[in-house]
């Protein structure tokens, strides 16, 4: 139970990130900050020697913020471009922390393998003890410490948060930094990481801020209201990622993973208006409408002419648009349901005075 | 306006009939009709958006219309490539990519190379040759991102003369460019001219069409004239292109054209889109 | 200790990371160049799945066996981020990390999954997480060797093709090229390299191998001919150093030692590359910046004695001198390096002059600076 709570206080707390960076286009930036903070938390257990303390949190947050800031840099330098840098610097730096891992851990459980995707069986083990009373699991307190920041922060600062998003130039002139609020949000992006990361890996945290951002974006347009879907769908994804893995007796991490994904798939094909299955009809449709005006054009133009005879002809359709017989016949039918056009036995068309009226108009604009 | 079909295109270059363009459904090029006879240097001009890439775009088969149909030289352009070469916008490009001009303007001459057959020392020959004829040999060696945006042109020029082609179409070639390079294109186009080829050119200065080119096409999404600079340019039509905001230098002077200058547009014609896989 | 690093399996070690290491970075140079450098992660996170499934189906580690599996998988996730990042709302960045972490959980589950059954023989796919050259053996090495072999072949046969696609897809359709049928053969071509890369750097780092020689080969050349034969080049000692180090040294991943030799690779050429490399960039400015001090010392002496008729010469203290510049310092430094040159001569201990030979200096500058602004109207 105590698992699965952890799980959705990560899900929360995820999201609401994953909401600005799937805005910004900073998906990618996530996935690295999420790989490094590992050597954040490295460096800072050879120094503090210890696996509990809460300076793994802010050396891990530090790390994140220098992985954005040698991104920006070397994609200064004009050597290297942007894409490059972030897959140039996270492996890099990455790797210095499972080498240091594996090599000098001696004695300590950092399994490299649950670097990535967290243990969450072993989280209710790991007890928060206060002055002798068991508090609960420590990822609990953790996960929901940063739940209520980033909730906290983002309520405070939604405005400036708002503009930043939307607007740089003006939120810029206005006179809050936009470079402010982007460090700003990757430091969350990292305290969030950090904390998520021992509870669930780095891969899931990518998951947990982007899939349901980036559902939620399909949703709705609103800020607000993105944040809210983003938190719900990540919970969603959450529990009934925790019941897969229950009943496949799998990886925890995984399977949520696994739900996020499956989540974002129905929101992208059924969400309504900006669903792909939405779409595809209303294109359909769309695309006969578009075709019969283009029918009516074409009869007005081909009126009156000598060639009248033979451009009307269902047949040339095919040949002049390129329709094949049976879209041709649907245009047909549709503009004949439509009144814009009459069918006579020999197959040859006519337009009707709506018909005519309807071509004007579209070429007179 | 259309034609009767099955007019030969009787010395016509380019020969586009009924072509509309669409976006996502939205119309960006309406039911264009366009003749070009051979020998001619063509600007294609119009507002933003109004369509002039895709047209070029279109005639190379780059974008796939909805109706219609566009000979080169009385055939299908896929059966013509031979005779076309295209000289895209200067911006569709990454100028930091790991290559010299003289590389750049040899890829002119792949088209007649054929697959297996590599680029060699004829190859080289007419590279540098074109080269030269835009002024550009002293810097065939150069790193391309180390070119001005005028010797970047003059590269791309080059490399379209490199094709040999008998009809030449340029994207804005003149956006952009310093004097020197201005001069350089202009008198290239004369030249083709005068060896029988044809030019057709988006243009963006209308100021310049009357002195740099004989024939004009202006467009809107659909096409509002085409013709003799003489005929075709002149206050109505312009009028109608760009809906009614163009201001007038009017110069009759030894029966020049009149001279305009576009100050906006009123209309929002939709926006350009990217072309579409062939 | 020597001895043992050239044994049997290190040399096949060594080996196989190198053709997989340059293969990477040949073809990874036109992901870098075509902008398409993350696509080498998400491609590698997806193939997880499919390595896994194959092993479910048919039960075979080997290499090939896996290495189709995982080719699949990362081809089906290119898809999908192609056909997610069609709709407006969901941008590029976004589906790529989409595809890379829902397909890598997935394949987590499928691993963990098969952790719990009775065959623990699923003890060495774990390997393709980070990688485990290590568990190269002599014929896999030659199978990946011919598949390296057929992938340069193919690239050069096509080379001029690519180059096109790389730099100008417009115009090379507009020449009559096939681009779209040459795009999805470079797809496919990069594809097999992450997929083979994936046993010696593991699916994690793969990115970094696409990228890195790539982006360290561009800093020594402008053709991209040798930067894709750089690339590769650069790509192999990452493999070979970061093999050999792992399988020598113990407790040290093969995946991660790979990187980082790569990594210094990188560092190391965005320092020291003659040209575009930093240092010399530093130095070229210093020098630009010292003789520009140089030439406005010179200049403001001109001007000094310009003020003066030339029937009563008299030098200029340093001290005059510097005043014109606002307060720089180290005039006389400059006063000095323009006396070795005979642009100034000392008129007496702290009096300067300035010669014909500096005078003619200033003139030929002031022209200079004329007609360049002239040519720009």
């Amino acid at each position: 139970m105590e698992i699965q709570i952890i799980a959705i206080l990560a899900a929360a707390a995820c999201a609401l990130p994953g909401v600005f960076l799937v805005l910004r286009g900073m998906a990618l930036m996530c996935d690295a900050i999420s790989h490094v903070v590992l050597l954040g938390i490295v460096v800072m257990f050879f120094i503090v020697g210890d696996l509990t303390s809460p300076w793994l949190t802010v050396g891990a947050a530090l790390t994140g913020l220098l992985t954005v800031v040698l991104v920006e840099a070397l994609s200064r330098t004009g050597r290297v471009k942007r894409d490059a840098a972030i897959g140039l610097v996270f492996p890099a730096l990455f790797s210095l922390a499972i080498i240091l891992v594996s090599h000098n851990a001696g004695g300590v459980h950092l399994d490299t393998d649950a670097v990535l995707y967290g243990e969450l069986a072993f989280a209710p083990f790991d007890r928060m003890i206060i002055n002798g009373h068991d508090l609960g699991a420590r990822a609990l307190w953790g996960m929901g410490g940063v739940f209520l920041l980033n909730v906290a922060l983002i309520t405070v600062f939604f405005k400036e948060l708002k503009l930043a998003t939307f607007d740089a130039g003006l939120a810029a002139s206005l006179g809050f930094a936009p470079a402010l609020v982007h460090y700003g949000l990757m430091a969350i992006v990292s305290i969030t990481a950090v904390e998520a990361f021992d509870a669930v890996g780095s891969i899931l945290v990518v998951a947990l801020m982007i899939a349901p951002a980036a559902a939620a974006w399909l949703l709705t347009d609103k800020l607000g209201h993105m944040l809210f879907v983003a938190v719900g769908l990540g919970v969603a994804g959450a529990i009934s990622g925790s019941w897969v893995a229950q009943w496949t007796d799998g990886s925890i991490a995984g399977c949520m993973a696994t739900m996020l994904g499956v989540i974002f798939g129905l929101v992208f094909l059924f969400a309504p208006t900006r669903g792909l299955a939405f779409i595809a009809l209303r294109r359909r449709r769309q695309k006969v409408e578009f075709a019969g005006t283009m029918l009516t054009i074409h009869l007005l133009h081909h009126e009156d002419l000598a060639e009248a005879e033979r451009e009307n002809r269902i047949a040339h359709l095919g040949e002049h648009f390129r329709w094949n017989d049976h879209f041709a016949m649907t245009v047909v039918r549709g503009a004949e349901r439509d009144a814009l056009v009459t069918r006579s036995d020999d197959g040859s068309l006519a337009l009707t005075s709506a018909g005519r009226d309807h071509a004007l108009e579209v070429v007179a604009q | 306006m259309s034609k009767p079909p099955e007019t030969p295109s009787k010395g016509l270059a380019i020969d586009v009939s009924d072509v509309t363009v669409a976006y996502h459904d939205r119309p960006v090029l309406w039911d264009v009709d366009l003749e070009v006879p051979a020998g001619v240097l063509l600007a294609i001009a119009g507002p933003n958006g109004a369509g002039k890439t895709t047209l070029i775009k279109t005639i190379l088969g780059l974008v796939k219309p909805a109706a219609g149909r566009v000979l080169i030289h009385g055939a299908p352009y896929r059966e013509q490539r031979a005779l076309t070469a295209y000289v895209p916008q200067r911006g569709s490009v990454d100028w930091d990519f790991p290559t010299q001009a003289l590389d750049v303007v040899m890829m002119g001459t792949y088209g007649k190379l054929g697959w297996l057959r590599r680029p060699g020392a004829k190859q080289k020959e007419i590279a540098t040759h074109c080269l030269e004829r835009l002024g550009m040999a002293d810097y065939r060696h150069r790193q391309i991102s180390q070119l001005s945006g005028g010797q970047q042109q003059r590269v791309f020029l080059a490399r379209a003369l490199a094709q040999d082609a008998q009809v030449y179409l340029m994207d804005e070639p003149f956006q952009g460019v310093d004097a020197t390079t201005e001069r350089a294109i202009i008198d290239l186009l004369r030249d083709l001219r005068s060896q029988g080829r044809t030019v057709v050119v988006v243009h963006h200065d209308l100021q310049t069409i009357p002195e740099y080119f004989d024939w004009v096409t202006l467009i809107n999404v659909r096409r509002i004239a085409s013709g003799p600079v003489s005929t075709t340019f002149n206050q109505e039509n312009l009028r109608r292109t760009y809906g009614g905001r163009v201001a007038f230098l009017s110069s009759r002077e030894n029966g020049c054209a009149e001279k305009a200058t576009a100050l906006s547009d009123v209309q929002t014609p939709p926006g350009e889109k990217p072309g579409w896989m062939a | 200790m020597l001895a043992s690093v050239f044994n049997h399996t290190t040399i096949t070690i060594a080996t196989g990371a190198a053709v997989l290491g340059a293969v990477s970075g040949a073809l990874g140079s036109f992901a870098v160049l075509r902008r398409q450098s993350l696509i080498g992660d998400a491609i590698s996170h997806a193939a997880l799945p499919g390595i896994v499934m194959a092993f479910i189906l048919t039960g075979s580690k080997s290499p090939l066996v896996l290495m189709l599996g995982a080719g699949v998988a990362g081809l089906t996730g290119m898809l999908v981020v192609m056909l997610i990042s069609s709709s407006n709302r969901v941008k590029y960045d976004s589906a790529l990390g989409i595809v890379l972490s829902v397909f890598f959980g997935f394949g987590l589950v499928l691993l963990t999954w098969i952790q719990k059954r009775p065959e623990a023989a699923q003890a060495g796919l774990d390997r393709f997480l980070f990688g485990q050259a290590a568990a190269l053996l002599r014929r896999d090495v030659w199978a990946l060797a011919t598949i390296a072999a057929v992938s340069f072949i193919v690239l050069a046969m096509l080379w001029k093709e690519f180059k096109i696609l790389a730099f100008d897809r417009d115009y090379g359709v507009s020449l009559g090229l096939p681009m779209r049928r040459l795009d999805v053969l470079l797809t496919g071509l990069i594809t097999v390299a992450i997929v083979l890369g994936l046993q010696t750097v593991g699916v994690v780092l793969m990115s970094a191998m696409i990228i890195a020689p790539a982006s360290a080969a561009r800093q020594w050349t402008n053709r991209l001919g040798r930067m894709v034969l750089l690339a590769g080049v650069f790509g192999a000692i990452a493999g070979v150093i970061g093999a050999v180090a792992s399988s020598t040294i113990p407790r040290l991943p093969t995946g991660p030692s790979i990187v980082l030799a790569v990594g210094v690779i990188v560092i190391i050429s965005l320092a020291l590359a003659p040209g575009r490399g930093l240092i010399s960039e530093t130095l070229r400015r210093r020098k630009n910046h010292k003789k520009l001090r140089l030439d406005a010392v010179l200049t403001d002496l001109y001007e000094l004695e310009s003020q003066h008729t030339p029937e009563t010469p008299h030098g200029h203290t340093a001290k005059a001198i510097q005043a014109m510049s606002f307060g720089e310092g180290e005039v006389l430094k400059n006063l000095l390096e323009l006396e070795s040159r005979g642009l100034v001569a000392r008129f007496s201990t702290n009096h300067w002059a300035i010669t014909e030979k500096g005078r003619h200096r200033v003139e030929r500058l002031v022209q200079q600076l004329d007609s360049s602004a002239g040519a720009a109207h």
